[in-house]
This record gives structure tokens, C-alpha cells and sequence, in this order.
């Protein structure tokens, strides 16, 4: 069968430049054609071939599993823009800035006509540098959206002092260090940054490792994080990202030593654990389904890494809020320590209660 | 249907579509298909003409309407092609999709741009309704002008002509397509759930169809009325609805069991057979009676797509099908 459409998710709150990242991916000369799916009533002025109209309808699945809802509209419009194969390259949703990421993405897990078709690549959040941070404070959609997020552009940063500039990112990386943040002016980012990069894909989970430094800055900032020792610089411009993991491995030490202020969010939060060695997955799996089964409301992302007692091959997992995509993947290698690691992103996360499990499904 | 026949695909003429085949259809002496890239293709004898009704469009949805084949674009069009292969434009609103569309035989039309349905009488009288959610659905009653809309939660009765309020039927859950039973005491709606709803219309009674893996998109009625063939599962899935109750506390039938799933039904005009396409470009002729079999197209491993249309002539002599990449063709019977 033809290969699957990629679809990219760009939400960020009112005003963040949404369409202005919009208009910078389909004004470059990439020679792709886009479908993009807007708001209805949301701003206009997008210039392109095939835009569609959408009108969000979220839909409770009536399977009783109360966070699991899908945007109907995606379902009908991924559906249709399928019967015109071959005229477009790769979709882009944009969402309004009030609206929470989950039912989009989890329109891609639910639906199994739409996961024929599309995939989803990546949810790209657009913050504005000025005013996130009162956002974060009033609008619970902002905090959403940026733990949401798998890549995060802090756009405006020309309206802020470095100071601010560093306040925000904390604030970011309180709730979300694992997305890719890149610090933009008029959203000027290299394409390959929001597009192309297989977020949700089983097999492009390499490593689960907080991303502390921005990587495509602009000029006009002072690099306050480069001198630390970290060479992340790679990262964002190998396409093949195995190079990465060969390559660096050794070098992600993050102990957030990198001058950021640190913060810790209120609400949302990331947990992070990892296990020395083999986890049983006649505990862990069970764990897990119970875990996300009763806490799924509250956990937006989660991911994981594990090295299960006498599987030469990686089991890697990724979810959104209750729905889990789970695999073995490729094989450990024998200059890489089994290392067991999971990550959950959410609102009001219970450390312990989840260190505890965690820990107990050792082998 | 001959019994000694295992094999029709010697009389399957290919047809080389182009695109995505939305709906085909018969019309007086031509074949014609509505495509994904916004034409019809319209074979009359030797003749092939390639017409565009959607310039820049693709078609979403068609339906037959007499003698014309109606079709509705994502570019806000509706569109009535005759046989000769003469079109006009019934309406626009530019920059909205056509979702849904339905069509009678007298050429009474209706279509739905997300909330907003349009009912459309032969003459022309057009009248309006806003559904309290996207619609994905729209069928005729057999008897008056009467439309069902099919919808997020439930579907709603509507009579366009009519001052009297539309009617919801509630049931939890999103509807995508509708259909009437022939004698009309039955709305059946297929449902993102995975299932087919159905209300018995003299005392709003609900039916749970379920038990099928994937979402059922095509779904026939018998030429008795007797029975629902529909689609979405790995065989055809055949509710009776010749008593009373309909399929109420009953177990289906099943016939064409294969390790694909199907994607589109057609029940035989003037027989209890049943045409059924598969999402691997098979498709077969089963008896619904004992559920014997005949193969009228195998396909192999490179061109394995869907079928997405399939379609009966009147005298059911003829089956015109197509597929999602753009593959056709027509079966004639034989004998």
C-alpha cells in the first residue's frame, strides 16, 4: 500500500503566530504540496491550494473510557481528502488556540480508517515569548498545549530581554523538558525542525532525555547555554537520527546545570524514572495498563523505554492520555547498558505512587 | 445463477478509471464513474469520455437520481450528469465540502455541508435545516418527503414540506451513513462505534447491531426488503428484518467468509445474492440462502486496493465496480 500521509499538529494559545509558522512552511520553496485543515472561523489569509474548513467537533467515543475523544471532523475531512490521493504531500492541522491537543492525536490512535491513511508526525506548539508565562498562570489550553507539545517554538523573542527570555523557557521546561524548543523570531525555523519528525513513531524513539538547549537560535540572542559542554548541535540537523544515538550517547549528562532557572509547575508536571537493568514484563505491562487505565485523565503524554528480562530487543511505548502504542523495536546493543526508563507527562502526578510501581516491576 | 460456475472473472471487462471511484452507475446505455479527481468517466459502447464536473475538485459523494447521476465535490458543487454526458450545476457554496448526499428516483435530492442540509425537490423547490452537529448521513423515506440526518448522538426525521418539528432519535455515539428499510418501518445508521444502530419507527424501539471489527460504510437492502447486507467485517454480515422485530434478539447471517475484510455490498435486484467487495480488490457472488459462492474478480499482491463502489444494473444482468486506486470494470452475466 502507498506510503501514509504525515500529519502535522500546530496549536499554541491566541496570537502566538500559529499562522504566520503556517504561512513560512508553505511559502518555502520544498516543492510539497500541503493539505492544511483550519479553524472555520479562525483567521484567514493562508495561502495555499487545499484548505479545508474544519469546525473541531470533538466526539466522545461512546466506549466507555471518559478522555477518550476524537475530532469527528478530522475523521470526515482525512476521509474525503483521501479520495484525492496524490494531489498533496502531507497535512497540517491547525487548531484554534483554545483547543487541547489530545482529541487530535488521539483521532489517530481510535480511528482505524485514519490510521491507514495518515500518521501523525508531530505536535508543534507556537508559545509567544512575551506572554506565555501569564498565560500559563490564567489559561489552562496554554499549560496543555505545551505539554503537549514534541516540539515547542518560543516565538517573539525579540519583544523579550534575555531575562524574561530565560524565565520563560524555565517555565516551559518545568512542565514539558522533553520537546525540542527552538527560539524564533516570526517563527524563522528550518523546516526539518517541525516537519518530518516521526514524534509518534515506535521505531524513532531513541532515547528519552530532557532537551535543555535550544538548538536553531537566532543571531540577534546570546547563547548563554553553549559553553557548558554539551554538543546538541548535531542533533537537530542529522536527519538520521541512529547517528545521533551512536554518536552522542555518552555525552547526555543532563543535570540541569545550564544556568536555566528551575521550576516546578503546579499542575502539570514531568516524571521521569529509570531502573538499572531488566524489568519483568509479566509486572510491568499489567502495571502500566492499570496505571493508564486509572490515571489516564491526567496524563497527557507518556513514553518509555524498557529492557525486558530475556529480550534481546527493546520494547518501546508511547501514549496519550489512556490510549498506549507499544512494540519490541530494534535490538539492544552490546556497548548500550539496559537501562529501563518511562516518562509521564501530566497534571497532579503522583511521583511516589508511580516511583513505586515503577520500581517494583524490576526483574 | 448457474451453480456449475465457480468463476466469472473470464467476463469481467476491465476499465481503466484513473482515480479514486467514488460511486459508479448505470445510466440508460452508458456506465459511468464519479471520480476522486473531480470527473466522471462515462463509457457509452467503444466510447470513453472523460468529463470534468468538479474542475479542481474531487468528488466526495454521487447518487442516482432517475436518470441522472448526482455528484457533490469539495468544491462546494452539486452536479446532475445525464447519460448523454450533458451536466449542470444545481449548487454552490464555495469553499465548503458536500458530506452527504441522497438521492430518489423521481430526482429528489438532498445534501449536507457540515451542519447545514439542503432538501431539493424535482422541480427545484429548496429547502433548509441545520443539525445540531456535522451531518454524515442522509437517506429518502420510501414513502413522502422525508429525510433521515444522520449525526454525532443520534439521527433526526425531517420533512422539509412540513411545518411540524424535526424529530431526534437519541443514541450515544457518532452516525455516519442512514438508511430506510424498504417498507419503511426501520431507520438502520452505521456508527463510528464500530456498529449498526436501528430504530423501529412505529414505537422508536432501539437495535444494536454489533460485533463487527470495523466500521460498516456500505450497507444494501434485499430486493424482498427482507434482509440488510452490510459491510465491515471479514464476511458479509445479513440482518433479517423481515419480522416485526427486525433482527431484534436475532444472529445474522453470514456469507463470503475471507481473511480481508469487506468494504462494499450490493444486493442483486431481482435475486437474494448478494455482490461483495473486499478491501483487497476481491469481489464475489454469494447466495444469501446457503451462502454458496463465485468469484468475479481476484486481484494479486501489487494491485490490492479496495473496492469502493459496486453497483447492480436494473435487470441485474450487468455489476459495474471500482476501487480506490482507480481500478473498474464491468461483469456481465452470463446466460
Amino acid at each position: 500500500m502507498a506510503e501514509k500521509i504525515p500529519v502535522t499538529v500546530l496549536t499554541g494559545y491566541l496570537g502566538a503566530g500559529k499562522t504566520t509558522l503556517l504561512n513560512r512552511i508553505l511559502s518555502e520553496p520544498h516543492g510539497k504540496k500541503f493539505a492544511v485543515i483550519v479553524n472555520e472561523f479562525g483567521e484567514i489569509g493562508i495561502d495555499n491550494d487545499l484548505v479545508v474548513g474544519a469546525d473541531e467537533e470533538i466526539f466522545e467515543m461512546n466506549n466507555g473510557c471518559i478522555c477518550c475523544t476524537v475530532r469527528g471532523d478530522l475523521i470526515r475531512i482525512i476521509e474525503g481528502l483521501m479520495k484525492r490521493k496524490g494531489r498533496f504531500d502531507a497535512i497540517i492541522v491547525e487548531t484554534t488556540g483554545l483547543a487541547d491537543p489530545a482529541p487530535v492525536a488521539q483521532t489517530f490512535f481510535v480511528d482505524a480508517d485514519v490510521q491507514e491513511a495518515a500518521r501523525l508526525d508531530a505536535v508543534v506548539t507556537v508559545a509567544d515569548a512575551k506572554w506565555l508565562s501569564e498565560r500559563l498562570k490564567d489559561a489552562p489550553e496554554a499549560k496543555n498545549q505545551v505539554a503537549f507539545a514534541d516540539v515547542i517554538l518560543l516565538n517573539k523573542t525579540d519583544l523579550v530581554s534575555p531575562d524574561e527570555l530565560r524565565e520563560v523557557e524555565a517555565r516551559i521546561r518545568a512542565i514539558n523538558p522533553y520537546a525540542k524548543l527552538h527560539r524564533t523570531v516570526k517563527c524563522a525555523v528550518p523546516l526539518d525542525a517541525v516537519l518530518g519528525r516521526n514524534a509518534f513513531d515506535l521505531d524513532r524513539i531513541l532515547e528519552i532525555e530532557p532537551d535543555f538547549l535550544e538548538t536553531e537560535d537566532d543571531d540577534h540572542h546570546d547563547h548563554h547555554h553553549h559553553g557548558d559542554g554539551h554538543d546538541h548541535h548535531d542533533h537537530d540537523h542529522h536527519h538520521d537520527h541512529h547517528h545521533h544515538d551512536h554518536d552522542h550517547h555518552d555525552h547526555h549528562h543532563h543535570e540541569h546545570k545550564h544556568g536555566l532557572k528551575h521550576y516546578h509547575d503546579e499542575d502539570m508536571q514531568s516524571v521521569a524514572l529509570s531502573l538499572e537493568g531488566d524489568v519483568d514484563p509479566e509486572k510491568f505491562l499489567p502495571w502500566l495498563n492499570d496505571y493508564i487505565q486509572k490515571e489516564g485523565p491526567s496524563i497527557l503524554r507518556s513514553k518509555g523505554i524498557l529492557a525486558f528480562k530475556n529480550e534481546p530487543k527493546r520494547f518501546v511505548f508511547q501514549g496519550v492520555h489512556m490510549m498506549l502504542d507499544g512494540d519490541v523495536q530494534r535490538e539492544w546493543r552490546p556497548d548500550e547498558k539496559r537501562t529501563s526508563r518511562v516518562v509521564f507527562i501530566g497534571k497532579h502526578l503522583k511521583e511516589d505512587e508511580i516511583r513505586q510501581g515503577f520500581l517494583a516491576c524490576a526483574a | 445463477m448457474d451453480d456449475a460456475a465457480t468463476s466469472l472473472t473470464e467476463r469481467v471487462r476491465p476499465i481503466a478509471a484513473g482515480a479514486h471511484v467514488t460511486t459508479a452507475a448505470f445510466l440508460g446505455p452508458a456506465v459511468v464513474f464519479a471520480l476522486g479527481d473531480g470527473t466522471a468517466l462515462r463509457l457509452d459502447g467503444d466510447r470513453e469520455e472523460r468529463i470534468a464536473l468538479h474542475p479542481e475538485g474531487a468528488i466526495l459523494v454521487a447518487a442516482q437520481a432517475g436518470k441522472r447521476l448526482v455528484t457533490g465535490g469539495d468544491d462546494g458543487r452539486i452536479v446532475a450528469l445525464a447519460a448523454d454526458g450533458t451536466h449542470e450545476q444545481i449548487f454552490l457554496d464555495k469553499g465548503k465540502w458536500i458530506d452527504a448526499l441522497a438521492a430518489r428516483d423521481d430526482g429528489a435530492l438532498a445534501w449536507s455541508c457540515g451542519k447545514q442540509v439542503f432538501a431539493r425537490e424535482p422541480h427545484g423547490g429548496l429547502k433548509n435545516f441545520a443539525a445540531a452537529s456535522s451531518v454524515r448521513g442522509l437517506a429518502f423515506a420510501p414513502k413522502g418527503y422525508r429525510l433521515a440526518i444522520a449525526h454525532y448522538n443520534g439521527a433526526t426525521l425531517w420533512f422539509p414540506n412540513a411545518s411540524a418539528p424535526a424529530e431526534l432519535l437519541e443514541w450515544k455515539g457518532a452516525h455516519l451513513d442512514a438508511t430506510f428499510s424498504p417498507d419503511g418501518r426501520f431507520l438502520v445508521t452505521s456508527m463510528q462505534e464500530n456498529a449498526l444502530h436501528g430504530w423501529r419507527l412505529s414505537d422508536r424501539r432501539d437495535m444494536r447491531m454489533s460485533g463487527y471489527p470495523a466500521k460498516t460504510r456500505s450497507f444494501s437492502w434485499s430486493f424482498d426488503g427482507h434482509w440488510l447486507a452490510t459491510s465491515g467485517a471479514e464476511a458479509c454480515i445479513i440482518w433479517p428484518f423481515k419480522d416485526k422485530d427486525g433482527p431484534m434478539k436475532k444472529q445474522p447471517r453470514e456469507c463470503g467468509v475471507r481473511r480481508a475484510k469487506v468494504s462494499r455490498v450490493a444486493c442483486h435486484p431481482k435475486a437474494l445474492v448478494v455482490a461483495v467487495g473486499y478491501e483487497d480488490g476481491w469481489i464475489l457472488l454469494c447466495r444469501m440462502t446457503d451462502g454458496a459462492e463465485i468469484l468475479v474478480r481476484r486481484t494479486e499482491a501489487e494491485t490490492q486496493a479496495a473496492i469502493t463502489a459496486l453497483t447492480w444494473d436494473e435487470a441485474g444482468r450487468r455489476l459495474l465496480f471500482g476501487t480506490s486506486e482507480g481500478d473498474a470494470g464491468l461483469l456481465d452475466m452470463p446466460g
